[in-house]
């Protein structure tokens, strides 16, 4: 248990030191809030007021105490450019992202886990040979790509859904959830292609092993085998790989957002950057640090959960 | 890599595969049948032909001539990137795995925080700073990818420092920097090149990522992702014009991931 | 774990069926609401007087009136006025306010709140007023309970257009940029950052009422997904396509043509090598065709011009100055070795990078220039950096962008290249320019100002102070479902007078 608490503490340091590193980085960098914001009508008086009451003339070192002050209560200042509380403006816009990661998560994992029994349980049948070839090349495709291609086959030529027709989760459930499928399968289908291959060698090698002759001798039929016994055993290499995807998933919703139309964090980040909006900046990537921590240390748990024997060496 | 192995089926497929983009992309380099950026208003958006066999784009331009020149652009980040991030990695990794101490652990703290970064992500705050553009992209990249090298490497040396073969090359009295490079690099290169081409796989996808979200390589020059995200506007008349580069990134990432799974790759 | 493989097929169900039920749902309240979709999100202020963007004018234009209000003609109306008065010296504007105008919180317009507000444009606490041309009003004063009285500095009787800055509560000027409130046809509902902003018809508007009651202004940052958007039903109109994106619309659509009301144009840095040179700048004039360019990028739209004046200042603007340089390869060669440089020279052209019609035809300059032996790079930069970089800093060689006109007066285009102006960022001079302009400025004769005005414009063209393009075409895609769309000579987007089509 003590390496659990341990891995707390350390993620909570990281993401301090994330919110550190990316409050100076953001402090150097060349681009004026102000001079975005006030665009062609900017003079130098009206700069510097703007600049005051953004409370940009205070010296960087006292901004960055008091910011950090506020992150550890919650408090991520005032947007720029939406004149509204940062913390307001990313708890609207989270779940869009989170809801998306878990969503391709769900995806990947049951695609990957069902074809890799499918071509497991059938050795060097025409149905594996099919299954390797395709997902070698499934593996290939930018989520970016596959979208497009899920925009033209399902949307437009097959008309299952309605290209753009994105609506927010607070309106209507059924049709945001409806709509999030096809993102999350762009995003999940390489990921799938790679969990796939790994798990089909897992199986493969679990499947020779004695415990797997036993259970089948004993009169288990196949599928029973595979899913019952051979499955678990074969899941905890995939598990280190499910984790590194989880994190990839945050990253790729960032571009596969812009593909669907979908107004979520990645959009938010985008554009925050071009208007030099850095409370919402600073909030967006401190917010994507803790999801992939947490979910690095979700990974962990599971980890243990599925292999004491990892608790045990520690 | 002394020789391919016997029917090294994924050798000899992938580096077919991955030598149909790079060659065009190679001569794509140097020659392109027609300018990249020369504009002909009588061939917006034309089909395919004998002599545009991918058609052209929306300015008329050659669509062939732009995916050479822009997979050569790809490439070239993919390889700088790999660059970059192996050599620096490979550096870092190296030092703090061999020597150990406060220093290695401090680095160490400090690349976990990198390291729990997606690269795309990082990259994408290291070109908010620096401003878009191909040299950016490229320093963009490299930084961002030189984490997961050094993680790679440290991991190996650490393991190494206490082997056998490199005591005894210490007790023969050789300096670190030579146990270092000539003594345990050649046996770590197995491990390396792998990450080598899993690496350059990932800067050619995350280039074209950011070239989509228009914050890559800059019009009028050709990249695949930019000529993506073009492409959508046609998406509903000439899906066509989304295939081509689309085609040409999936051949050249599966070219690459099929070399680099082979035997005569991974047995080296 | 018998059951997982059927957890996993029926999660997969589950998410399939949740995916096709997803697309079966039709829009709510279909026929009394329109969704617009619009560029880019309003970033700068909700409030009309802080806001500066020309993307935040169009929105708020719906929300917000002034005193007056300019009609699809660009002829000021009376809003919350019911009439004025100008002197003949026009030094003291008189307003009357119109019985029964509310705001949006159903409060009655007072001329106190008319007054907080023009005093907030005015002042200088912080420097510079809000509106830069009130810092000539030298006193505002409540006559009556409904009569208010202006009195300026200097006679101005250019001063009326300025009148149309936004009447807002005196008692939400805090508030002012968080909840908006206004006397406008529509009134603000919510907003969610970079996905909508959503309006509401205003039944006690005191004008001619609105005919959809639920607007929603879409924001579609990706505009390669346009016309997806557009086919697929989520957005019912788009101001602004480009002819691209008009050609692949279905016959669902109806596509509007307007102008955009910009000056297009090269702008050269007049302060740097090369371009302090007349000759080179001549030289650039004669090497481009600014119908090639409508030709390329705009589909043969767009409506040439020769200065900085566009065709809907009917009165000002002056067709004859579109042929003082027809395109002219040997000449322009010839003006360029007289100036030094027989071999041609190489600059950078900043563009911004989100203005996809700057970017094209910076794209087809650059082609253009080759003929001349000068090579010009582009290098696209954000929004951000070329407003401080070119803009403000005046770091540049050359940028292409449309100038638009901040207010229905020349001066908001021509103001901009006195020698000394604040916002001259091609760093144009001349004493010849200057004086024109002043002589405009300073007179209350119609005559006179009009024909300074020309002789401004007249100078521009042939120092070849910037590159002249066009005003692009403005394509206005909207569904056929709509009606009524009026086209402004300024950005606005009048939703108020579209209705469902019979």
């Amino acid at each position: 248990m003590t390496g659990i608490v341990k891995k707390i503490f350390s993620s909570i340091l990281t993401i301090l030191v994330v919110a550190c590193l990316v409050f100076l980085a953001f402090a150097v960098i060349p681009g004026d809030p102000a001079v975005a914001k006030l665009g062609t009508q900017a003079t130098p008086d009206k700069l510097a007021a703007l600049r005051h009451q953004m409370g940009l003339d205070i010296p960087v070192m006292k901004r960055f105490l008091v910011w950090i002050a506020g992150v550890i209560k919650g408090d991520f200042g005032t947007s720029y450019s939406y004149s509204m509380p940062v913390t307001k403006l990313i708890a609207d816009k989270l779940p869009v992202t989170v809801i998306l990661t878990v969503y391709s998560f769900v995806i990947m994992t049951a695609l990957s886990i069902f074809t890799a029994i499918l071509a497991a349980r059938r050795e060097n049948s025409v149905m594996d040979r099919v299954i390797q070839i395709v997902t070698q090349m499934i593996m290939s495709i930018p989520p970016f790509f596959g979208g497009i291609v899920i925009t033209l086959v399902f949307g437009l030529t097959l008309k299952l859904f309605m290209p753009g027709g994105y609506v927010s989760y607070g309106n209507n459930l059924p049709r945001f959830l409806g709509y999030m499928f096809w993102p999350a399968l762009a995003i999940a289908l390489p990921k799938s292609a790679m969990a796939f291959s790994l798990l089909y060698t897992g199986l493969v090698t679990e499947r020779k092993k004695d415990y797997a002759r036993t259970a089948f001798s004993r009169g288990n039929s196949t599928k029973d085998v595979f899913y019952k016994h051979l499955l678990r055993n074969a899941c905890i290499p995939v598990v280190t790989f499910f984790g590194m995807a989880l994190a990839d998933m945050i990253a790729g919703s960032i571009v596969i957002e812009q593909v669907f139309g979908i107004p979520g964090l990645g959009r938010i980040l985008l554009t925050s950057i071009q208007n030099r909006d850095y409370p919402v900046v600073e909030a967006i990537i401190v917010c994507i640090a803790i999801l992939v921590t947490v979910s690095n240390l979700l990974v962990d748990i599971l980890y243990r959960v599925i292999d004491p024997r990892t608790a045990i060496s520690e | 890599m002394k020789k391919i192995k016997n029917r090294d089926f994924n050798f000899i497929v992938g580096l077919i595969l991955a030598m149909i983009v790079i060659i065009p992309a190679l001569i794509g380099t140097v020659w392109t049948p027609y300018d990249t950026e020369a504009m002909n208003s009588s061939l917006k958006l034309a089909g395919s032909s004998l002599s545009h066999p991918f058609g052209c784009d929306n300015f008329g331009r050659d669509i062939l001539s732009r995916i050479m020149s822009g997979s050569s652009t790809t490439l070239l980040i993919g390889i700088g990137t790999v660059f970059i991030g192996a050599v620096a990695g490979t550096l870092i990794g190296a030092l703090t795995g061999y020597y150990g101490g406060l220093v290695d652990d401090i680095f160490m703290r400090f690349n976990d925080v990198m390291f729990s970064f997606p690269s795309l992500l990082l990259a994408l705050v290291f070109v908010a700073v620096m401003g878009s553009g191909r040299i950016q992209l490229l320093l963009a990249l490299g930084l961002a990818f030189i984490p997961s090298y050094v993680r790679i490497v440290r991991a190996e040396y650490v393991r190494a420092r206490n082997l056998d073969y490199v005591k005894s090359a210490k007790l023969a009295g050789a300096s670190d920097m030579r146990v270092m490079f000539v003594h345990i690099l050649p046996n770590i290169l197995k491990v390396l090149m792998n990450s080598i081409l899993i690496g350059f796989n990932n800067a050619v996808l995350a280039e074209a990522g950011l070239s989509f979200l228009g914050i890559g390589v800059q019009p009028p020059a050709a990249s695949l992702g930019r000529m993506l995200a073009d492409s959508q506007t046609y998406l509903f008349n000439r899906p066509g014009i989304a295939i081509a580069p689309g085609l040409t990134l999936i051949i050249m990432v599966l070219g690459i991931s099929l070399v680099g799974k082979s035997k005569t790759i991974t047995e080296i | 774990m018998k059951n997982s493989k059927r957890l996993f097929v029926s999660a997969l169900v589950l998410l399939m069926t949740a995916a096709l039920c997803g697309c079966a749902g039709g829009k709510a309240g279909e026929g009394d609401a329109i969704t617009i979709g619009i560029p880019q999100d309003i970033e700068d202020s909700l409030d009309p007087h802080t806001a500066v963007a020309a993307g935040t004018r169009e929105v708020l234009f719906n929300v917000f009136e002034g005193l007056i209000k300019p009609d699809s003609n660009g002829d000021l109306k009376p809003a919350i006025a019911s009439e004025y008065v100008i002197d003949d010296e026009g030094k003291t504007y008189t307003f009357t306010l119109r019985d029964g105008v509310t705001f949006h919180n159903g409060a009655p317009v007072t001329a106190e709140d008319v007054i907080a507000s023009i005093k907030r444009c005015a002042d200088t606490s912080n420097g510079d007023p809000l509106v830069a041309a009130f810092s000539n009003i030298a006193s505002i004063d409540k006559k009556d309970d409904k009569t208010v009285v202006i009195t300026l500095a200097n006679p101005d009787t250019d001063f009326l257009c300025n009148m149309t800055t936004a009447i807002i509560p005196a008692d939400n000027i805090d508030n002012a940029g968080t909840n908006p409130i206004g006397t406008g046809p529509y009134m603000y509902v919510s907003r969610s950052p970079q996905e909508n902003i959503v309006l509401k018809r205003y039944d006690g508007y005191w004008g001619d009422k609105a005919f959809i009651e639920n607007v929603t202004f879409k924001i579609i940052a990706n505009p390669d997904t346009i016309v997806m958007n557009l086919e697929g039903g989520s957005i019912d109109m788009f101001p602004r396509v480009t002819t691209a994106q008009a050609e692949q619309l279905s016959d669902n659509f109806e596509i509007k043509e307007g102008t955009m009301n910009l000056v297009q144009a090269l702008y050269l840095n007049n302060a740097v090598k090369p371009f302090d040179d007349v000759r080179v700048r001549q030289a650039l004039c004669y090497a481009i065709d600014p119908k090639e360019i409508m030709d390329y990028a705009f589909d043969g739209r767009g409506s040439e011009i020769g200065s900085s004046m566009f065709p809907t200042f009917g009165k000002y603007f002056m067709p004859e100055l579109n042929d003082t340089y027809n395109q002219d390869i040997e000449k322009a060669k010839a003006l360029l070795a007289e100036a030094g440089y027989p071999d041609g020279f190489e600059f950078t052209i900043k563009v911004p990078s989100n203005y996809t019609q700057h970017v094209d035809t910076a794209q087809i300059l650059k082609e253009e220039f080759k003929k001349i032996g000068v090579t010009a790079d582009i290098e696209l930069i954000e929004w951000s950096s070329w407003l401080s970089d070119v803009y403000s800093g005046r770091d540049y060689e050359g940028t292409v962008i449309g100038v638009d006109a901040s207010t229905l007066s020349p001066r908001a285009l021509l103001g901009r290249f006195v020698s000394d102006a604040g916002n001259n960022f091609v760093n144009f001079k001349s004493a010849e320019y200057d004086a024109a302009y002043e002589t405009a400025v300073t007179s209350t004769d119609d005559a006179v100002q009009t024909e300074n005005y020309k002789k401004c414009e007249t100078i521009l063209a042939t120092e070849a102070a910037n590159v002249y393009i066009q005003d692009p075409a403005e394509l206005v895609a909207i569904n056929k479902k709509f009606t009524g769309y009026e086209f402004y000579p300024m950005y606005a987007q009048d939703i108020s007078k579209i209705k469902l089509a019979k």
